[in-house]
């Protein structure tokens, strides 16, 4: 018997897993959450990712599609009465797509040593991470989102920063984005904030400092 | 459509042979018949024209259409099934699952084999004998994906060549290639069979077969230019 609905399996900390639910509830989606430990894989995550193993997954109908870009123009595809959330014209779904790599492949390493380095070593990666930061910006500017007039895909994909990256840079003492290097950017985190499918699922920011001082007082001591 | 020589072509594709990235643009267009110039950007030696369209990474392939530049490989190649949707075959699947499902195993491919290639081809230091066991595992897993993906028909794409056939299709030269040079078997026909005779459908067919030359090519471009390996 096929099991009808929607499911995402995510975990509460991770942004990927929130771009999901935002795609779905920009939809008017309903789903069902399920909360992995990411030590302890449930049986059903497995299965249902058998190849990467990893979160998210979006199980439709009994279906399963991983990698939340992938997942998120699917949710587009699907509910394509719904609010848009990819460019309609070919071109600026080609820049959309093509900044969401950039963002998932070149800021995502860029940021990292922030979180994993102190001292002076910080900040020679803080400097990176601003530069990589910086050519992202270009593509928001003058404009309210990187979709426009409108919250968009690649809001969807790097929206996260405007609540994760604050947290990240108290508990590693850097300052990567701020008002002098990546005003743009930093203006941008209050519309992010402001929306409303960001409003309802943001991890509480207390839970999430504590999980990242912990993670990263683990990776400094290794 | 006029026939008049424009000064500079519509659609042009900057990039190089042997660069499986570029192949999947082109094997696109032809798929799509629409013409094209490729203009060959020289070897370790960037032109103005490829720093002015491609900034943010400085790498082929790029699209040119009407001077606006499209850059990464499959995102080319999906603005190509957008732009040209109403000619030639569909290249991404029109189904939402089927074409999430390509996409997922075309990141998979783009994981695993530009690396591994580096690597048996001697371009970058590394262990041949696992990386080769690496890629056969992940074919197995590619092996199933097209049972699943092709329905028992010819491609990845159903009748036609799709999004997952070109995105894969485009890495066998160099894979055949380092079977030769490695002494390797990675399109094992017994372990492989689905996808052994899908490579040979694949660099048979008319929008591939001119653009992606024979293993001997592949070789002679590696012994001449890959040198020593790098360290990874």
């Amino acid at each position: 018997m096929v099991e009808k609905g929607v499911k995402v399996f995510g975990m509460w900390a991770s942004p990927m897993a929130i771009r999901v639910e935002w795609a779905l509830r920009l939809k008017g989606v309903a789903y069902e959450y399920v909360d992995e430990d990411l030590a302890n894989k449930s049986d059903a995550l497995l299965r249902h990712n058998p190849v990467t193993k990893k979160v998210p997954v979006l199980v439709h109908d009994g279906e399963p599609i991983a990698e939340s870009t992938i997942i998120v123009e699917y949710i587009d595809e699907v509910w394509k009465d719904g609010y848009p959330i990819m460019p309609s014209d070919p071109y600026e779904r080609a820049q959309a797509r093509f900044w969401a790599k950039y963002a998932d492949e070149k800021c995502i390493a860029a940021i990292y040593p922030v979180f994993t380095s102190t001292g002076e070593a910080q900040a020679k990666v803080v400097h990176e991470a601003q530069q990589c930061l910086k050519t992202l910006e270009k593509a928001l500017e003058g404009k309210k989102f990187f979709g426009g007039g409108d919250f968009g895909y690649l809001d969807v994909i790097v929206g996260w920063y405007a609540h994760w990256l604050p947290i990240i840079e108290e508990v590693c003492g850097a300052k990567v984005v701020t008002d002098e290097e990546l005003p743009v950017l930093k203006a941008w985190y209050d519309r992010i904030l402001a929306v409303d499918v960001v409003k309802e699922t943001l991890p509480p920011r207390d839970k999430l400092l504590a999980l990242n001082k912990a993670r990263r007082e683990q990776l400094l001591s290794a | 459509m006029s026939s008049e020589k424009q000064e500079t072509a519509a659609v042009r594709v900057l990039g190089r042979w042997p660069s499986p990235f570029v192949i999947r643009v082109l094997v696109a267009l032809r798929l799509k018949g629409v013409e094209y110039e490729l203009v060959e950007e020289p070897m370790g030696n960037r032109s103005e024209l490829l720093l002015a369209s491609n900034p943010v990474h400085r790498k082929i392939p790029v699209l040119l259409h009407n001077g606006k530049a499209v850059s990464e490989s499959l995102i080319i190649v999906q603005y190509v099934d957008e732009v040209w949707a109403s000619q030639g075959p569909a290249i991404v699947p029109s189904d939402p699952y089927a074409r999430a499902a390509e996409r997922f195993w075309g990141q998979y491919v783009d994981d695993k084999f530009p690396s591994a290639i580096r690597v048996l081809r001697g371009k970058v230091a590394g262990d041949k004998d696992e990386t080769a066991a690496q890629v056969a595992a992940a074919l197995q897993h590619l092996e199933e994906a097209f049972v699943q993906c092709g329905q028992g028909k010819d491609y990845f794409g159903g009748d036609s060549i799709g999004y997952l056939d070109i995105t894969l299709g485009s890495h066998v030269g160099w894979v055949r290639a380092v079977e030769r040079m490695a002494g390797v078997s990675l399109l094992d026909a017994a372990k492989l069979p689905s996808l052994a005779a899908w490579a040979d459908r694949f660099c048979a067919h008319p929008a591939v077969a001119d653009v992606m030359p024979g293993t001997d090519r592949y070789v002679e471009f590696s012994v001449k230019n890959d040198g020593v390996p790098k360290a990874n």
